[in-house]
């Protein structure tokens, strides 16, 4: 096929691009040269659009023993112990082929952490849908858990945490993000990094088929009518075949053979090839004749292109060949010396005893088009005026009740019952609290985690939405007794070429700069999935946020459901009553403009640093912190999970109870005392300036308030559970 | 007390099980499913997991495996074999056991805690245990029993149900039935009552942080029975 400007433009490329090929190469690329500039430079790989603002994020932090640049970040949890995570996207196959695309989500997420070294101990997932009603809500979300269930149960990673929300910005764009966390050994970690001439270069894992060809070009475009006819671009996984190949890995990375390994995943041979290279500043030749093939007749063109599931690139140390040969067949899997390093800084592709690409790599890594796009500041809305008059005629039990079974807040058993979250024998605090907790097996140590996101918060002004979900984050480890130590990001948003959208990139990332720098809660790792738009409407800008948490003594974890009647609960942190964006305004009032709570990062820290102590001193035996839906969902959540009731207080100086109940004024957490502890929690609260609310008494069945509220658990309960299976039911 | 794991490709319980043993004083050898021959052995435990993937049918594969023909000699020769949720579907593969584990009815995986009754305990598994129902833990999504009337009758003339799904306080109804198993079956044994294959991980609930404690009830009694 001879190469043109059309052709390129077919491949996702600018005309401007394509311009620079040729004048970079001083001649017209073939079609497979073609094809390799088009997957390293699209937004899935190069980065183009979001790179500069990247590296204004706060990577740096004591613990932090690899930021971003590898297949996974790397965070030090003593012992030698490491924790390897990351975050990453896979929401355009998900909306294609939801169950495909979920799957290979979470297999491929699996692969960056073990091709580290690390063996997955936790899966997570943040996943996004349009609004119920719309058509294709609920078959979306059915194929999206089974493909997670599917692929993780098949692996025995346990799926300890995740969220779901729904919203009718993603009706035509949903969101798939998985998050895998690997436990290593610090000083047996691997990378990507080659070095060496002449080693040699293997293929592992499953054979090359056609499947995902285009792939990462088709995660860097916007969706229109015609998406049914993308199918054929979402890879098809095989969670069997995975949980041999991180048997076999883990079993070669026991002695000293490899000397670099990476994962085939978006734009497969080609990325995974030419990051090698490029990062160990040498040239890499590949035999494509050698590649295992699943089908007859692949071209080099589709060879390089596949996006097969399931497969490794590895260096090797010379003359360890037979040795990982062996494992590999133990194993029953491909095992293939396709190629060597050299000195030539080129990528050089060989078929059928030809040469049919040579490729400078310096033109596809460094030299791949970085872009300053335009983008547009998102001015603070104005704060809403209530009329509390209005309040008057609302009925807080009703109010609560509808709130608690919100889509976005009701519970999501019919989700976590499909996932084995129990696998590993490890994890001691189940999906439904405010964190995922798993043991580091064999250890006192426990690796706590969380993610999240505020897209209402970060469409109504971005800066201020970044700050509140990495502080959400931060509260949701803090709660179950962890020290938070790290995060993970993966920023979905519109489509960059927009200066609104762009906008909303450049304030959210950095509004978690910000916030992650005044914490000291470093981003080491995550990914960027722009062009989340269908037919021109874009999502709303929806970073989600992975943290990590540590907990020295397992036993020190604590859980949100309330222990013993008699036991006050306290309100930490001071509630203004901000209900601009919150679930009640939106809900109750049908009022869905204002601006976001906004953070106070001093509070915050101060608050959250108290709680943890409070939490590692055994002051306070149950622990909360308020977020969507106000102290009233919190403490509602707090008596389902505990089958408890508490009296609230008459509370001193109410100015609305409606804004005091259901207002989302960040940092904040509810806790329970037991009564002996109640002088020494009350001291140090004073001491450390922070405000605090005498909420209420724990008591045996209801939930009261004066003459306001008076609810039986039990409804409390069905109002909360059943949203989600009636949904899926009917 | 010596016991030995297969582990076949694709288990993911085979390290769950490993621990719980060793916890309640086996020794424990783990067994690859190329080899010919199991090391002697007082207890061999086929253990959960999605062995060859659930490709073709769940356990049928593995049943074919060249290691069960040394399971299938030592279970014939009066050993005891344990087969836990892949592992018992893999034993009705080698017919072991009688019956199949279909689909789940409400057609989801399912993870979570269930109560079951102890049916019998005339038996070295629960020979002496102080408890009747215990809270074990689910996580499959084909742990639907099912078998031909006669061999139900079998079943229930023999007394080889070993546990049903239950309430907390032991209905057998058909609410507290996860997965839709006929008459509520959670566990069967083979005539002789030295193989039992159930749906239940005991391995999960080995100490108070995680889902309970039950499971320790069942190595520990089950250990007391071998002494």
């Amino acid at each position: 096929m001879q190469v043109t400007e059309s052709v390129a433009i077919d491949h996702g490329l600018k005309k401007e691009e394509y311009f620079k090929i040729c004048e970079l190469l001083k001649r017209t690329p073939n079609i497979t040269e073609l094809a390799i500039f088009s997957a390293m430079w699209n937004e899935h790989c190069s980065y183009k659009s979001s790179r500069i603002h990247l590296k204004k994020l706060h990577t740096q932090g004591e613990q932090v023993v690899q930021g971003p640049g590898e297949n996974a970040g790397i965070i030090d949890i003593g012992d030698n112990d490491a924790i390897v995570f990351k975050i990453e996207s896979h929401n355009h196959p998900s909306f294609i082929e939801p169950y495909q695309g979920a799957a290979t989500g979470v297999g491929g997420i699996m692969r960056d952490v073990f091709t580290m070294g690390a063996r997955p101990i936790a899966n997570l997932n943040s996943i996004h849908f349009g609004s119920p009603q719309h058509k294709k809500t609920k078959n979306l979300l059915r194929g999206v858990v089974k493909g997670i269930g599917g692929y993780g149960n098949c692996i025995g990673v346990p799926t300890i945490a995740g969220q779901t929300s729904f919203d009718e910005s993603y009706n035509g764009n949903i969101l798939v993000n998985a998050m895998t966390i690997g436990l290593v050994n610090k000083n047996k970690i691997f990378y990507s990094k080659a070095a060496g001439l002449n080693k040699p270069v293997i293929y592992v894992g499953s054979k090359t088929g056609r499947d995902g060809i285009h792939g990462a070009s088709m995660a860097s475009a916007t969706f229109d009518d015609k998406i049914d006819e993308k199918k054929p671009t979402v890879q098809v996984g095989d969670p069997f075949t995975e949980k041999l190949l991180l048997e076999a890995c883990l079993e070669l990375m026991e002695d000293n053979s490899i000397i670099s390994i990476q994962d085939m995943g978006a734009a497969g041979l080609t990325s995974s090839s030419i990051e090698m290279a490029s990062k160990g500043n040498l040239g890499i030749k590949l035999d494509l004749s050698r590649v295992p093939c699943r089908e007859d007749k692949m071209s080099p063109y589709e060879i390089m292109l596949s996006e097969s599931q399931e497969r490794m690139l590895i260096i090797l140390e010379n003359g360890k060949e037979n040795h990982a040969k062996k494992i590999f067949d133990k194993w029953n899997l491909d095992f293939a010396v396709i190629g060597e390093t050299t000195d030539s800084k080129k990528i050089e592709l060989i078929f059928n005893n030809s040469k049919v690409a040579e490729i400078p790599i310096d033109l596809l890594a460094e030299n791949a088009p970085v872009y300053d796009r335009k983008w547009k500041k998102t001015k603070l809305p104005q704060k809403l005026k209530f009329n509390k008059e209005n309040f008057k005629s609302l009925n807080i039990s009703d109010c609560l009740k509808k709130i608690l079974s919100n889509p976005n807040i009701s519970e999501k058993k019919w989700i976590w019952d499909q996932y084995d979250h129990t696998v590993m024998g490890d994890t001691i605090q189940k999906p439904g609290g405010d964190a995922g907790v798993v043991r580091v097996h064999g250890t006192k140590k426990a690796v706590a985690a969380s993610v999240d996101s505020s897209a209402s918060y970060c469409y109504s002004h971005p800066l201020s939405g970044g700050k509140q979900v990495v502080c959400e984050s931060w509260r949701n480890l803090i709660s179950v007794g962890s020290k938070p130590i790290a995060i993970t990001n993966c920023l979905n948003f519109g489509n960059p070429e927009k200066e609104k959208n762009m906008g909303e990139f450049v304030e959210c990332v950095e509004g978690i700069t910000e916030a992650s720098k005044y914490l000291n809660f470093p981003v080491v790792s995550g990914n960027v999935s722009f062009y989340n738009e269908t037919k021109d409407r874009g999502i709303k800008p929806t970073p989600a946020i992975g943290g990590i948490g540590l907990i020295k003594d397992y036993k020190n974890m604590i859980t949100m459901d309330l222990k013993d009647v008699g036991n006050p609960v306290y309100v930490i942190g001071k509630t203004e009553g901000h209900l601009d964006q919150s679930i009640f305004a939106k809900d109750i009032l049908n009022e869905k403009k204002g601006p976001p709570p906004s953070i106070n990062l001093c509070n915050e820290k101060n608050i959250g640093e108290t709680v943890l102590s409070l939490i590692e001193k055994k002051l306070v035996i149950s622990c909360h912190d308020v977020s969507l839906g106000g102290i009233l969902t919190a403490i509602s959540k707090m008596c389902i999970k505990g089958n408890k009731g508490l009296k609230i207080n008459n509370l001193k100086g109410l100015t609305n109870k409606y804004e005091y109940f259901f207002g989302e004024d960040q940092a904040r957490y509810l806790v329970e005392i037991p009564r002996k502890n109640l002088n020494k929690v009350v001291e140090i609260l004073n001491n450390n300036s922070i405000h605090f609310d005498d909420f209420g008494i724990i008591q045996e069945k209801n939930l009261t308030f004066n003459s306001d509220i008076n609810l039986p658990i039990e409804e409390l309960s069905d109002a909360h559970k059943y949203w989600l299976k009636d949904y899926m039911d009917n | 007390m010596k016991s030995s794991v297969i582990i076949f490709p694709g288990s993911n319980c085979d390290r769950d099980m490993d621990v719980a043993l060793k916890k309640f004083g086996f020794k424990n050898t783990m067994v690859w499913h190329d080899n010919q021959s199991i090391p002697k052995s007082d207890l061999i435990v086929l253990p959960g997991g999605f062995s060859y993937g659930d490709y073709l049918r769940c356990g049928s594969i593995a049943s074919k495996s060249k290691i069960i023909k040394s399971v299938i000699d030592f279970a014939n020769s009066g050993g005891l074999v344990l087969g836990v949720c892949n592992g018992f579907q893999i034993l009705t593969e080698t017919g072991l056991l009688p019956g199949i584990l279909q689909q789940n009815k409400y057609l989801n995986f399912i993870c979570k805690n269930i109560f079951v009754k102890i049916k019998d305990k005339k038996n070295k598994y629960f020979k002496n245990i102080k408890k009747d129902i215990l809270e074990l833990h689910i996580a499959h999504n084909e742990g639907n029993f099912f078998c031909t009337e006669a061999e139900l009758k079998n079943l229930e003339d023999n007394n080889q149900i070993a546990l049903t799904y239950c309430s907390s306080n032991g209905l057998e109804d058909e609410i507290n039935n996860p997965n839709g198993a006929i008459k509520n079956i959670a566990g069967i044994f083979n005539k002789n009552k030295n193989v039992l294959g159930m749906m239940p991980h005991p391995e999960r609930m080995i100490d108070k942080f995680l889902s309970g404690e039950d499971g320790s009830l069942f190595f520990e009694n089950l250990l007391g029975n071998l002494k």
